[in-house]
């Protein structure tokens, strides 16, 4: 392989500059001028109740109020994979905290005082709160009319039930492996609901122009689907609807999909020629967008005395909240996948999306493989116990390879899972004993291993143009949004490689439907494999189109040209250059005086033809889901105050195989924030709820995540590289992944502490003080 | 009824009217085109909203605007006006943001604790960013850019 010049090496990030001048502008910086309107929305006081009337006749007399909406202007349903959520509930509300009306007012302040005048008559139903309780048959129905929700061919709704979908894999014989292994052990693991909090809150504003042009400025990660979406409920032709996304101050698979946008599009078509804008309180940004689900999960696992799995039976039962529109995929995928990283012949695998009165669930980072590699992992390091063998011992001995069969029978890609396992362990001094010098802290570590594929439909695609202008530099049009995981220099960089053009000369752009080609959505971690891709194509595109010009002009073979440092050079004439401001737009004069040449304008598309969602419905085998798995470990060493209960990390170290890391920082800097995110769920993050299904702690003081304080003092990055083969420069995703080992590896290292296995968390200091209690009562 | 305040904004002097309810951050914003301090949560938990009054910091969100009348004001904006900071140039060269929502808070920070404490140990800075949230970093890059400008003053 040609040496690579920029791929690989480290870089400043190229939206660094605009974010620490203040000049990045995100969708509440711009200005829409004095036509500006704003809307209030009124929630949902009951969890579960029967809407019997709404009036709405005194705050329309409100002065200022221009509109207010209900179910009854917009009946639509809409929804990524299943369209069960409303744009407004009609006959009945499922969570705290739902839309019910909206107002739309000339100031904000006005619009939520409208919204107090507001009448609704409601009749409280059963309220269900457990997925445990919402899957027994006698169970109050959520959505009485699931069976005539429009659904993707691959999700399996149970109509008659509250379950929204279920996904099976049956391999190999389980009953007959259990029966012969010579241990077997199995136990329950909670994980509860949890939210993105991105600093900024949700927010949209939505314009409506008499010429049926809807225009929306959203918050987003996903443009296109937004656009789709919007398109497909609301009945406007898709060429209509413009998505502009400004930067996004934090996503994590909370601004993925749509949610309380549509209340924006629906706002400004009652509204013509008025900006209206929907911005999000803290509070609503707790209640009414996307929650991680809760997950009960049940592992029976089946060894051999030499160390090697030979069953596991794995069910999962998630709380998906009131609607499965994006969550019956979150369930979906971790059906596939729940085996972990492992070789196992004999799997049974059953997870359900469950509804229940909480708010809606959907895409987190992780996708639900931190949630389920909670009980895995702590099973797994039990397990081992049970072996007398070293956790990581037994972690590499199990450890899928390339050519292993998957749980729905596709080959394993390349992975450098073992390698990650070793660099982690070496990292941690796993083995090594460390003793507080303070009698009253016992220190310990604890590990885990991760995998995690990204959860797409089968013909999920990115697009790319690339533009030249006359002095030579690019601006790359892609429709993948720039998080923060470093998605613009990442795309810059793929260019610059294939067009050997200075990362000074290149700008990526955000996201505009109409200008920017498509892009299914930023999530999965998929956007630097799948995007990167496009952008690949396009610079070679490009490249070609450069080449055939100075061919041309100059009756020089193509093959014997070449591009250097935003020039054409020649392999036979060292003196032959020609800088590509020479004629990548005004093209290259003949002698004659005409000119050959015209515009650069590479383009260039990805789609994964080799991905399948047609599978066997009972055994989850025949097709292939998943593209790729990315894999990789992390470890802790933590101090238990034995006073306090509190838990004080360390150290912490994770690797993992990124195919290719474009930017090396910028992977490392993935890994440090995903830990980070992880640590806030393994050790405080929880949502909590009364029974009536309100939120108790829907703000930053009674939920609590990391702050400077908080972070451990040593955090080791490390990367892997075993390339994708189909990965531009062999790169795959690992920004979601980083998060996937910090639960299990937390309760790992706490049983090493304290002989105990706790099998929730967040690990409370409440939680580590009873285990205490439990220790010595022994 | 609206009130007429005055007070100095980045160096210059400001006269606008004023609801008594209304607040820094929404008078900065909405009314006088200063978007670097965000809107994260309204509650003066998260410093996104951080900016200097006479040279201490403040969350603007919870701070009424007539309460800084006779006063001074500085955000991010101003702090760059003579180009960048040696702070600036230290977060950019760190990579230390990632989304970037909650940078002209942290700078805003960073800037009254190297104001008053030029060379802080990583404690300090651990400290006097502790109010500030980022979802994205893990605060790691945020930290080591201080630091560097803390040794090299
Ligand atoms: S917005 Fe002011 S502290 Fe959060
Ligand atoms: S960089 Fe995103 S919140 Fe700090």
């Amino acid at each position: 392989m040609k040496k690579l010049k920029y791929v690989g090496k480290n870089a400043v990030r190229i939206d660094g500059l605009a974010k620490i001048t203040g000049a990045a502008e995100y969708t509440d910086d711009i200005e829409f001028g004095p036509k500006l309107l704003f809307v209030g929305v009124l929630e949902s006081p009951y969890a579960h109740a029967l809407i019997k009337n709404i009036d709405t006749s005194e705050a329309e007399k409100v002065p200022g109020v221009r509109a207010v909406i209900s179910g009854k202007d917009f009946p639509e349903k809409f929804g990524l994979y299943l369209k069960d959520n409303s744009i407004f509930p009609i006959d009945r509300v499922r969570y705290v905290g739902e839309q019910v009306a909206a107002v739309i007012a000339t100031t904000q302040e006005i619009a939520d005082n409208a919204v107090k005048l507001i009448k609704v008559d409601y009749e409280p139903l059963p309220v269900l709160q457990s997925p445990l309780d919402a899957i027994k048959p006698d169970a109050v129905l959520i959505h009485p009319d699931l069976g005539s929700y429009e659904v993707v061919p691959w999700l399996y709704p149970q109509p008659g039930t509250n379950i929204a979908h279920v996904r099976k894999i049956r391999k190999g014989n389980v009953d007959k492996a259990f029966k012969e292994a010579d241990f077997v052990l199995e136990d329950w693991y909670h994980v509860p609901h949890v939210v993105h909090a991105p600093l900024e809150t949700h927010i949209s504003v939505s314009l409506f122009t008499l010429d049926g042009r809807l225009t929306m400025w959203n918050s987003t990660q996903s443009p296109h689907t937004q656009r789709n979406i919007i398109a497909h409920s609301l009945k406007i032709p898709h060429k209509d609807v413009r998505v502009i996304a400004s930067f996004v101050g934090g996503g994590f698979g909370g601004k993925a999909g749509i949610n309380m946008e549509v209340i924006g599009a629906v706002a400004a078509m009652k509204v013509p020629g008025h900006p209206v804008k929907v911005r999000w309180t803290r509070k609503q940004e707790f209640e009414n967008t996307s929650q991680r689900q809760e997950l009960y999960a049940h592992i029976k696992m089946g060894v051999k005395k030499d160390g090697t799995i030979t069953a596991l039976e794995h069910k999962l039962y998630w709380d998906v909240g009131a609607s499965a529109e994006y969550g019956s995929n979150v369930v979906n995928a971790t059906g596939f996948s729940a085996t972990g990283p492992y070789r196992i012949p004999n799997v049974s695998i059953d997870s359900y999306a469950i509804y229940t009165n909480r708010p809606p669930c959907g895409a987190y980072r992780g996708f639900g493989y931190s949630e389920f590699h909670f009980g895995l992992e702590s099973h797994i390091d039990r397990m081992a116990k049970m072996l007398k063998m070293d956790p990581v011992e037994f972690r590499k001995k199990n450890a899928i390879s390339r050519k292993d069969k998957v749980a729905y029978g596709v080959e394993m890609n390349p992975t450098g899972i073992q390698e990650c396992i070793d660099k982690v362990a070496e990292a941690i001094e796993w083995g090594k004993e460390d003793k507080s010098p303070d009698p009253n802290k016992i220190r310990a570590k604890g590990f885990a291993s991760a995998w995690k594929a990204p959860a797409m439909p089968p013909n999920e695609s990115s697009a790319a143009f690339i533009k030249f202008s006359e002095d030579g530099s690019i601006n790359i049009l892609v429709s993948g949004m720039e998080l923060g995981q470093g998605f613009m220099t990442a795309m810059a960089k793929i260019a610059a490689e294939e067009l050997s053009l200075p990362l000074e000369k290149i700008r990526v752009e955000l996201p505009d439907t109409d200008r920017n080609p498509y892009e299914w959505q930023t999530v999965a971690s998929h956007v630097t494999w799948s995007c990167g891709n496009a952008v690949r194509r396009a610079a070679i595109d490009a490249r070609n189109q450069i080449l055939e010009t100075v061919s041309r002009a100059y009756h020089i073979d193509k093959s014997n040209l070449y591009l250097e440092d935003g020039q054409v050079k020649s392999y036979t004439d060292s003196e032959f250059k020609l800088p590509f401001e020479n004629f990548v737009i005004n093209g290259i004069e003949m002698p004659d005086g005409t000119y050959r040449g015209g515009p650069i304008m590479g383009k260039g598309m990805f789609m994964p033809e080799f991905s399948s969602a047609k599978v066997n419905p009972e055994t989850g085998q025949g097709g292939h889901p998943n593209v790729h798995y990315t894999t990789g470990a992390g470890a802790v060493e933590i101090e238990i105050d034995k006073e306090t209960g509190r838990i004080k990390v360390l150290k912490a170290a994770e690797a993992f195989d990124a195919g290719k890391a474009i930017n090396p920082d910028l992977v490392k800097d993935q890994i440090v924030g995903g830990f980070v995110q992880g640590l806030g769920t393994a050790l405080w993050e929880e949502v909590k709820f009364d029974k009536n299904g309100r939120i108790l702690n829907p703000n930053f003081t009674d939920y609590k995540i990391p702050t400077a304080l908080d972070v451990p003092p040593v955090m080791i990055p490390i990367i892997v590289e075993v390339p994708q083969p189909d990965g531009p420069f062999g790169a795959r995703g690992i920004a979601e992944h980083t998060m996937i080992p910090v639960m299990p590896a937390v309760a790992n290292a706490v049983e090493n502490a304290l002989g105990v296995r706790i099998k929730s968390v967040p690990l409370t200091p409440e939680k580590i003080l009873n285990a205490l209690k439990e220790k010595e009562e022994k | 009824m609206k009130r007429e305040i005055n007070f100095t904004l980045n160096g210059d002097p400001v006269s606008i009217e004023v609801r008594p309810n209304e607040k820094l951050l929404d008078v900065l914003r909405d009314h006088l085109g200063v978007k670097s301090p965000k809107h994260g949560c309204g509650r003066g938990e998260c410093g996104a909203c951080s900016v200097l009054l006479n040279g201490k910091s403040i969350r603007s969100c919870i701070t009424l605007a007539v309460e800084v009348d006779g006063q001074e004001i500085v955000t991010l904006e101003g702090l760059e006006k003579n180009g960048l900071t040696d702070l600036q140039k230290s977060f950019l060269k760190h990579n230390a943001f990632q989304c970037g929502f909650c940078a002209p808070g942290f700078t805003i920070s960073a800037t009254e604790l190297l104001n008053n404490n030029p060379h802080p140990d990583e404690n300090e800075i651990r400290e006097a960013i502790s109010g500030n949230l980022c979802r994205c970093t893990g605060y790691k890059n945020i930290v080591g850019a201080i630091l560097d400008v803390a040794k090299k003053k």
